[in-house]
């Protein structure tokens, strides 16, 4: 996807041949992600579902700290003019209704898309034969209703890419140290309260 | 380098790993850090495998486009680094039936695998309603304070604990 001026070696080189690049950093990515989620215990059935079943908040403790500290990167990177941000489309009816069905699915299976990977990694079975099998078959259902939903159900109460600094008309940062203030408080009274 | 082979590492160690893994990903590659839409690809290019050439046309594939891709990569290095992982601590183990499960429904793999199916249907069917999963939406896209990803991140564990207490206390 480069638009750089091109130049004599890019005419050279950009030919149909595609570039593999991007896909050896993100299996490189993947490996490092994969290794974090394993050491976190978050591969492991009953890691997760003792979140869901508020017995065990390994899971919560992991998604909070890399949203607090990726957030802040990420907005600091932003000012500096280094990143884009790419926030997702949504609806009531697509974030709502998608949501939950997600969270029933989440707990009768007991890995979501990026764990189950890391549970195949760790040997789970019921992850590669059960759930793996589980989601393609319920990704290509989606794809099958899709034209049916798109300009329905999916599209009540649309919002567009919205983010909260845009909802409130505020620049990013009253919106983000606010957010990392309660997301370090809510961690920190997790572990006072001993969970 | 003794901290590889850990089974465990603190979930905040982990935590504050993955958050800035996602640094690296918007500044390197340009993406957020997300999954679900890989196994969508996977369902399109198996249907193209029985159907065609025609199963690129339908809507919802030509929006996400069937091939491999950055993320599709970085689903299977996920595989790779949690296996890598799992080895170097001594924590691999070929699981039919998770413990839990069986405490509370005994250990047959039939049941299990039936019931992971079906949960698995569940999540694919939710992430591509919801547009994302507990990556793409709940780290990803909360950290880029998405509206769209708040409500979905706070839905996913809605729908998970109301359904984990159903199963684990009224049926098992």
């Amino acid at each position: 996807m480069q638009t750089n001026k091109s130049t004599d070696k890019q005419m050279q080189t950009s030919v149909p041949k595609k570039n593999i690049s991007p896909l050896l950093w993100g299996l490189a990515f993947g490996i490092v992600f994969g290794f974090l989620l394993q050491k976190g215990g978050a591969t492991k059935y009953d890691v997760i579902i003792g979140q869901l079943l508020l017995t065990d908040f390994t899971v919560v403790k992991i998604m909070l700290s890399a949203v607090l500290i990726g957030m802040i990167g990420i907005h600091a990177m932003k000012s500096l003019g280094w990143v884009e941000l790419y926030p997702k489309s949504g609806s009531a009816g697509m974030n709502i209704i998608g949501g939950l069905i997600f969270g029933v699915g989440f707990a009768v299976l007991g890995y979501c898309p990026g764990t189950i990977a890391g549970a195949i990694g760790n040997g789970a079975l019921d992850a590669l034969f059960g759930g793996l099998a589980g989601i393609i078959i319920g990704s290509g259902l989606f794809a099958a209703l899709y034209p049916r939903l798109r300009q329905g159900i999916l599209m009540k109460g649309d919002f567009g890419d919205l983010t909260f600094p845009r909802l409130f008309k505020v620049n990013h940062w009253v919106i983000v140290i606010p957010a990392a203030m309660l997301i370090f408080f809510l961690l920190y009274w997790l572990e006072r309260a001993g969970l | 380098m003794e901290f590889l082979t850990e089974v465990r590492w603190s979930p905040y160690a982990v935590g504050i790993g993955i958050g800035i893994l996602s640094w690296f990903s918007f500044l390197i590659s340009r993406k957020p850090l997300a999954c679900s839409t890989s196994f969508a690809r996977t369902s399109g290019m198996i249907e193209k495998l029985f159907s065609g050439k025609k199963v690129d046309l339908k809507p919802y594939y030509q929006k996400i486009g069937l091939a491999v891709d950055w993320q599709w990569m970085l689903v299977v290095g996920i595989i790779i680094g949690s296996l890598i992982s799992a080895l170097l601590s001594g924590d691999f183990s070929w699981q039919w039936v998770p413990s839990l499960w069986t405490a509370a429904f005994g250990g047959n793999p039939l049941l299990r695998i039936i019931v992971a199916l079906v949960g698995g249907a569940c999540i694919g069917f939710g992430a591509r309603w919801a547009g994302g999963c507990t990556s793409g939406h709940g780290i990803s896209g909360t950290l880029q304070l998405a509206v769209s990803s708040w409500i979905s991140a706070i839905c996913f564990f809605i729908g998970g604990i109301l359904t984990a207490y159903i199963i684990f206390n009224l049926i098992g």
